[in-house]
């Protein structure tokens, strides 16, 4: 069984929002200095997936990640996991692609990995989660598409899929090769042990651009995205936090008892 | 596109009704058909779907569009998407709105991408720019850090979906005229490639999140499952839902559906106590609605104290047994 993975390298979620700047010229995001970047939450879930289906199914895990070229990182940190083979897709030409031309560099750089049983992503980047190049792809790619699966396993020919819905959990059947978009009811992932680690620094990552994957050059043109961003704002949040005091922890519990009460 | 015209909403049935994000998008949806100077129709997929078009048409659509086909009355992802694509193609709607739902997060994605639409999710607010007629989405972006505009120049339909309770309701009228079509093109059966094999409800003791007024959340910090038992009394002594940030699920300490968060619910209760969360906007996301949001947290310098009204630092464990047998019997009073 063949499962390709796509992951993204991302800027820390968990800094902490004090740090958090943006440049409303260039409508970016200003990554705080020191702070590695890390791969997206949900794409790690995402790879935990498929580390759970080759523990059962036997075969091989790929990992393709569309970034810079530090997202080698990201592939070989899911290569510590238990992936098998990673690639960076790194071209000038792929900053600031949108979902559609997001989609369309991996649909590229699938067509070129070749046969595949599973296509796996996480629901939502976690950096500017649009929640959709999951969907784009399996459409790009012509395959049933599955999201916010929490649980997968095989069965047969085909996969047998939980998902997530408001009040509960939907389960579906999906023939192979279908995507499926993993979200983080999935479980905790597998922390590396030594012997990935090991093994993960020893491979090596290939990195490919446009010309290598086949992309064409009019839909990667930022003149053809489907959407842009045209604002980015941090809303300024007016709270001042009235902090509950006592001459005791216990009053302190009282005198916060009394205010809450006079809300409900 | 300059043949891509009208406001098309995707309407869903819930409970042999309309679902109220869908008279919430019909609210929305004719402000924008209206700037425009163009129709706002609705698409209704579902055997109810013919005995609801005189309601959507009082809730302001000119036109529905209907596929009465019971096939529609459980949602099939693969007959959706072909449902859906067929009518945009004919109609060629210019803006689609869609609830933020499980329905409208599952379809709107897959429906964009096979239309080469543009599409926004999970959208805070949504106008018509005077100048360019294009429709300007507003969305939160890094966890709720920051909020991006986006726009789709020319890609068409321009799509957005929208949380549910985020938008006012339109207003009734029941003079309003309209027309209701009949869709009756057949769901070639081979494009059903998923299939449903059940649906299990998970039952959630207590009160509902989304509905709840008071809702008392734990996070990292209450540091296990046994002592999150702390929290859930506490909700139970209120009358309260119980809510979780997205680690505590992780973590198994709660089922996945009380989780709030960007990823989870959104809820705007009266009073929102977070105790031991330490205030990551993923999760801030969620509860910023809240009228008045109370924090117990250790740690002076923890992000919630920056968001809430009323907050106490102190570790749970001292404060939250105090608390609770205060606001019992304040309660009892």
């Amino acid at each position: 069984m063949h499962t390709i993975v796509c992951v993204k390298q991302v800027l820390d979620p968990e800094i902490p929002p004090a740090k958090f700047k943006i440049d409303p010229e260039t409508k970016k995001v200003i990554p705080p200095a020191g702070v590695p970047p890390v791969i997206s939450v949900f794409d790690e879930r995402a790879v935990e997936a498929a580390c759970r289906l080759k523990d059962k199914n036997k075969g091989k895990i790929t990992i393709i990640s569309m970034g810079s070229a530090k997202a080698a990182d990201v592939v070989r940190h899911t290569l510590s996991m238990g992936a098998d083979d990673g690639i960076v897709l790194t071209d000038d030409a792929f900053e600031n692609l949108d979902s559609f031309g997001t989609a369309y560099v991996l649909s590229k750089a699938i067509k070129k990995i070749g046969a595949f049983d599973l296509v796996l992503c996480g629901r939502q980047a976690a950096d500017w989660g649009a929640g959709q190049v999951g969907s784009i792809l399996g459409e790009m790619l012509g395959i049933p598409i599955i999201t916010l699966a929490c649980n997968i396993e095989v069965t047969g020919q085909a996969l047998k899929i939980r998902r997530i819905v408001r009040d509960g959990f939907e389960v579906l059947e999906a023939p192979m090769p279908s995507l499926i978009t993993v979200s983080s009811e999935i479980g905790l992932p597998r922390l590396p042990g030594g012997m990935g680690l090991m093994m993960a620094r020893r491979k090596v990552i290939p990195t490919w651009k446009a010309v290598d994957i086949g992309a064409e050059a009019a839909m990667l043109d930022k003149a053809n995205s489907h959407t842009e961003v045209t604002g980015l704002s941090v809303p300024t949040r007016k709270s001042e936090c009235e902090m509950i005091t006592g001459v005791t922890l216990v009053e302190a519990a009282g005198n916060l008892a009394a205010r809450i009460i006079k809300l409900v | 596109m300059d043949t891509a015209k009208g406001v098309l909403v995707f309407g869903e049935i819930v409970d042999g009704k309309l679902a109220p994000v869908t008279i919430e998008l019909l609210g929305a949806g004719r402000k924008l058909a209206n700037e425009l100077g163009e129709e706002l129709s609705v698409l209704l997929l579902g055997s109810k779907g013919g005995s609801l078009g005189q309601e959507a048409i009082a809730f302001g659509a000119d036109t529905v569009y209907t596929d009465t086909d019971s096939i529609f009355d459980v949602y099939n992802s693969d007959a959706y998407t072909q449902a859906a694509s067929g009518l945009c193609k004919k109609a060629l709607p210019a803006v689609m709105l869609f609830g933020h739902t499980d329905i409208g997060c599952d379809l709107a994605p897959r429906l964009n991408g096979r239309l080469g639409g543009g599409l926004a999710m999970d959208c805070l607010a949504l106008a018509i720019d005077p100048a360019t007629k294009f429709l300007v989405s507003t969305r939160p972006v890094y966890g709720g850090n920051a909020r991006a505009t986006m726009v789709a120049k020319a890609a068409r339909p321009q799509m957005a979906t929208v949380r549910p309770k985020t938008l006012p309701a339109a207003e009734r009228n029941d003079s309003r005229q309209g027309k209701v079509v009949m869709i009756e093109d057949k769901i070639d059966p081979s494009v059903m490639k998923i299939k449903v094999m059940e649906r299990i409800k998970e039952e959630v003791e207590g009160v509902k999140l989304e509905d709840a007024e008071v809702v008392v959340s734990g996070g990292r910090g209450i540091g296990s499952k046994q002592n999150f038992e702390m929290v859930k009394e506490l909700a139970r002594v209120l009358g309260g839902a119980v809510g979780a940030t997205r680690p505590v699920c992780d973590e198994g300490w709660t089922p996945a559906g009380l989780q709030v968060g960007q990823s989870g619910k959104v809820v705007s209760p009266k009073v929102y106590i977070a105790v031991g969360v330490s205030g990551a906007m993923a999760h801030i996301t969620g509860c910023l609605g809240s009228k008045c949001i109370v924090a117990i947290n250790k740690d002076k310098e923890a992000n919630i104290f920056n968001v809430a009204q009323l907050g106490l630092i102190a570790d749970y464990k001292e404060v939250l047994p105090a608390l609770t047998a205060k606001l019992k019997e304040l309660k009892t009073a």
